[in-house]
């Protein structure tokens, strides 16, 4: 290909890049607007929440032990080369509530909740339920996204705390349970060392970023899929890619403002 | 349309010099027509003459380029989306593919507009609901999820769901267009019926003439972005113009020709690749 011509692709391929961009953020500004309607309907939202979190549990719980597992082993391994493994507490709990219980979280959060998202509300606008709505004067924004949306962002929080009580536990199956890691010494070094503003609540700040973010990517390439098979499966793999990268950037931008001045 | 019956309370939908273009590709040059009030009126053309964008136009789902659009007397592309919902209240809709949502029973597909708009106890939505469904033909299946249904079932609960608010007027989208013969019949009786019986206004897009013209009051035939035709269904069967009469009688070849636009047969075949 030419100069002129690779140029033009170029052009045309930011163009585009920027316009989904703007539309993803008038889209989001649209599900903010209608969020106060849902007040007086928290049916829809709940309905949503079992869909979109309490679904999601299994794998949050099965993930989190072996997560938690996983870094006991690790950790105990680690320390125990200089005679440190009574901190094994500390480790697994600061990995957990500080990255990989927001991160992790919210990367299966993609791939189990996200994902089904966008196909389910691809799949509505490619058989043209959304435009039928809209005939019927109800707001598909109102009706079909913002609970999902809400939802969304209401469950990401919880999953992640959930996921990293149930890490600190499977930490603790490993470590106390298998490798001999005094019990008294692993939940009390924890107690100490583990700060709540430090360190709990800017996990939470993560999760409740991390949430905002692959809920709005998710109903948006629902919402923005080419109402096709193809269209829609491409979208579904979207959702699950740009969350992916999106996450773990913003992972290091969070993590370098809340730990990085020290 | 005749001058003479014409006054203005009369007409429901009133498109004016309407252009409407998807990128490059024209689709609408200057389409003027009136729906009355009352009446089926059909709207006929070749497939791929944005037929079913004429009836998003009119629902307010695309704006178009230029040119106006008046239904019950407010001009459609300039509502806020308050009141473009409001108006659309009193419109229905049929979808070619039924639109249901597929995550609910037949029952609640017809509920879903009454539970939406209204705060009706559930008791009296029940009794709506069977109403709709009695009048479609359909009360027993009420339980069914629309993927147990027929493509013709489908229709006629789509039907039942876009008159459960009591339109004013309904768009019907290729109602005829792929069912049995015996369905087909279902449909045409039951799209005057409730015309009649509810006092709807009915707007048909379609290209099944022959079922088409049986129930249609009046007929604009579009072609090329422009209406090329209209009157009552006789007077376009006896029309003198070439390409109506092969439009209404479905005729191989005239003046829309068989083959598609293409290089002679000759080059083509001898053409060096």
């Amino acid at each position: 290909m030419n100069v002129i011509g690779w140029l033009q692709q170029l052009g045309r391929t930011g163009l585009g890049v920027f316009e989904r961009l703007g539309r993803g953020h008038l889209f989001l500004a649209q599900i903010l607007a209608s969020l106060p309607s849902l007040l007086t309907r928290p049916r829809l939202v709940i309905a949503q929440v079992h869909s979109v979190g309490v679904l999601s549990l299994v794998i949050i719980l099965v993930s989190g032990l072996f997560v938690g597992m996983v870094l006991g082993l690790q950790g105990y391994n680690t320390l125990v080369d200089f005679g440190a493994e009574e901190s094994l507490g500390v480790v697994v709990a600061l990995s957990l509530v500080r990255e990989l219980g927001p991160v992790v979280a919210a990367l299966l959060f993609a791939g189990r909740a996200g994902s089904a998202l966008t196909a389910e509300i691809g799949l509505m606008k490619a058989t043209e339920q959304l435009s039928g709505m809209e005939m019927m004067a109800v707001d598909p924004i109102k009706r079909v996204i913002a609970p999902r949306f809400l939802a969304g962002f209401l469950s990401m929080p919880l999953l992640a705390a959930i996921f990293s009580a149930v890490g600190v536990m499977g930490g603790y199956f490993v470590g106390v349970g298998l490798l001999g890691v005094d019990s008294g010494a692993y939940w009390s070094q924890m107690q100490d060392k583990v700060d709540l503003h430090e360190d709990i609540y800017n996990g939470v700040i993560k999760s409740i970023v991390f949430g905002f973010v692959a809920t709005w990517i998710a109903v948006f390439e629902g919402h923005d899929a080419v109402p096709t098979a193809e269209g829609v499966s491409r979208a579904t793999t979207r959702t699950v890619v740009h969350t992916a990268l999106a996450v773990l950037a913003l992972d290091f931008v969070l993590t370098a403002l809340m730990f990085g001045e020290v | 349309m005749p001058e003479s019956a014409q006054s203005t309370d009369d007409i429901l939908v009133r498109v004016r010099d309407l252009h409407f273009a998807r990128g490059s590709r024209k689709i609408f040059d200057g389409v003027d027509l009136e729906i009355r009030r009352g009446k089926v009126t059909v709207i006929m053309g070749p497939s791929g003459t944005g037929k079913t964008t004429l009836l998003r136009l009119i629902g307010g789902q695309l704006k178009p380029q230029t040119g106006q659009i008046w239904v019950d007397g407010e001009e459609v592309p300039k509502l806020k989306h308050d009141q473009l919902y409001r108006l659309r209240k009193r419109m229905g809709m049929l979808f070619q593919s039924g639109a249901l949502l597929t995550d609910l029973s037949v029952f609640d597909n017809i509920a879903f507009p009454l539970r939406e708009h209204t705060k009706l106890p559930e008791s009296m939505i029940r009794d709506l609901v069977l109403m709709k469904l009695q009048a479609v033909g359909l009360r027993g299946a009420r339980d069914l999820m629309p993927s147990q249904l027929s493509g013709g079932m489908a229709r006629r609960v789509a039907l039942a769901r876009a008159i459960a608010l009591d339109p004013t007027m309904i768009m019907y989208d290729e109602p005829f267009a792929g069912q049995d013969p015996i369905s087909m019949g279902a449909l045409v009786q039951l799209i005057r019926l409730l015309n009649d019986a509810l006092g709807l206004t009915s707007i048909i897009v379609s290209h099944d003439v022959q079922e088409a013209a049986a129930i249609a009051d009046y007929i604009y035939l579009l072609s090329d972005g422009k209406i090329v035709e209209h009157g009552t269904p006789e007077a376009l069967n006896h029309s003198s113009s070439p390409w109506v009469s092969q439009f209404m009688h479905g005729l191989p070849d005239g003046p829309v020709p068989f083959h598609y636009k293409a290089v002679a047969y000759r080059d083509d075949l001898l053409a060096e690749t």
